[in-house]
């Protein structure tokens, strides 16, 4: 299988990328790591006319420890966010749920950035950074601006960014000692999640994020104020479905998903308090 | 476009198309077929080789992406005849029977002892978790891997 035809241009600095999807609108997309975008384009679900390719941006490759927060750079690997000493101090549930992405050589080209900008309900971070409340920042024409992940998917593959954006950072406020657990149910060893489930809890804060529960990652709100109110582990994981909205496919029918969502929140918070 | 890629430790200059994928600028416009096409959807892992000293699927990258790049196939591995101890490890373990997979299976394992030279066999089973080899049932590569990093850790010491 190979792409539609395109012209490739390979940008710099996060500021070319945004004056090049300027000049070519519509018809082009940024390449990160490509691990999303060429298997669309492959199959030719996607055929943009133009890459832009950002993958050579260095300087937004990086995990710092800003404060309150770790700042991640879009363009950081997987590989990297998995391996990072920083994040296995401040936030280890983001490191864990990204060895779980793929497998060891999506890991390699795959981008924390770019997994996130393609906003794939199945994929594991962004429901990882949504029940960490995270937040994205992200660079435009007109300067840059910061989004919260609870409002940044807002449909299926579907996100806040204007076509002229750029994803540049990824905040993710430390964990500071919470416990934490990420599930991940599928079929086969490397594949996306049927349903998977990133929680962490400290007392009565918790963050619980479903990943392949409807059209969007899914920030089972529910479920966090059951634990705020006092609910048990397993009358709070009860309400998993509540703010989700699963769809049947291949793998899986609507109840089953509701059914693992339970099971899997349920888990993960019991690993986690 | 004009790409300028050192394979194999030679530097290619080549023509290609925006959308040429790494596995065919190996195989066709470079002739190294020993980097295989299996599944084509970033899945089965046959078409693994090293993008500056790491495993990546070949399927998966652009020729363009690879420009000014360091790329190694399974073509670099032996040395005037002799094997890497990781080809020598998978035949003495016996792992491989059809051969298809094995390319991207060495290719594969060699990246995961550089990341982790004293793998558990756990450690094993999840690294190699992007190769699929529909022969073996895995057991006989995971012992080769072993082997190999157990052979890497006695000549270290000498």
């Amino acid at each position: 299988m190979i792409p539609a035809p395109f012209d490739y241009k390979r940008a710099s600095s996060a500021a070319e990328a945004i004056a090049l999807i300027g000049e070519y609108g519509d018809e082009a997309k940024f390449l990160a790591g490509g691990h999303s975008l060429l298997p669309l384009m492959k199959l030719r679900l996607a055929q943009p006319t133009m890459l832009i390719d950002i993958g050579r941006i260095t300087d937004l490759s990086y995990i710092r420890d800003a404060g309150d927060h770790i700042a991640i750079g879009a363009l950081t690997r997987h590989m990297d966010v998995e391996n990072s000493a920083v994040l296995a101090e401040h936030a280890p549930l983001l490191a864990a749920a990204a060895s779980y992405v793929g497998d060891a050589q999506v890991r390699h080209r795959g981008t924390i950035g770019g997994s996130i900008a393609h906003a794939d309900p199945a994929s594991d971070l962004p429901a990882t950074t949504l029940a960490l409340g995270a937040t994205y920042v992200v660079q435009g024409p007109n300067g840059t601006r910061e989004i919260a992940a609870k409002d940044f998917y807002i449909g299926f593959l579907e996100s806040a960014l204007a076509a002229d954006e750029i994803l540049t950072e990824i905040r993710v406020p430390k964990m500071a000692g919470a416990g934490w657990n990420f599930q991940k149910f599928n079929r086969r060893a490397q594949d996306w999640a049927i349903v998977g489930v990133a929680a962490w809890r400290r007392g009565d804060e918790s963050g619980v994020g479903l990943v392949n529960m409807g059209s969007t990652p899914i920030l089972a709100t529910s479920v966090a104020e059951a634990i705020a109110h006092g609910a048990s582990v397993s009358d709070a994981a009860k309400l998993a479905s509540a703010d989700a909205d699963p769809q049947a496919d291949n793998n899986a029918s609507v109840e089953y998903r509701e059914h693992l969502a339970e099971v899997l929140v349920r888990r993960a918070l019991d690993a986690s308090s | 476009m004009q790409i300028r890629v050192t394979v194999n430790d030679t530097t290619h200059d080549s023509d290609v198309e925006p959308r040429t994928l790494l596995v065919h600028y190996v195989r066709e416009q470079l002739g190294l077929t020993g980097t295989n096409v299996g599944c084509d959807t970033s899945s089965c892992g046959a078409c693994t080789l090293h993008l500056n000293g790491e495993a990546v699927k070949s399927c998966t990258v652009l020729a363009v992406q690879a420009d000014g790049q360091h790329v190694a196939t399974i073509e670099s591995l032996a040395v005037d005849g002799v094997m890497h101890p990781m080809q020598t490890a998978f035949m003495e373990n016996h792992g491989l029977q059809c051969g298809y997979c094995t390319p991207g299976m060495v290719m594969a394992s060699i990246s995961l002892l550089n990341e982790n030279p004293n793998p558990t066999e756990q450690e094993v089973r999840l690294g190699l978790e992007g190769n699929l080899c529909r022969c073996t049932g895995y057991h006989n590569i995971v012992k080769s891997v072993l082997a190999c990093a157990g052979a890497a850790a006695v000549s270290g010491g000498h």
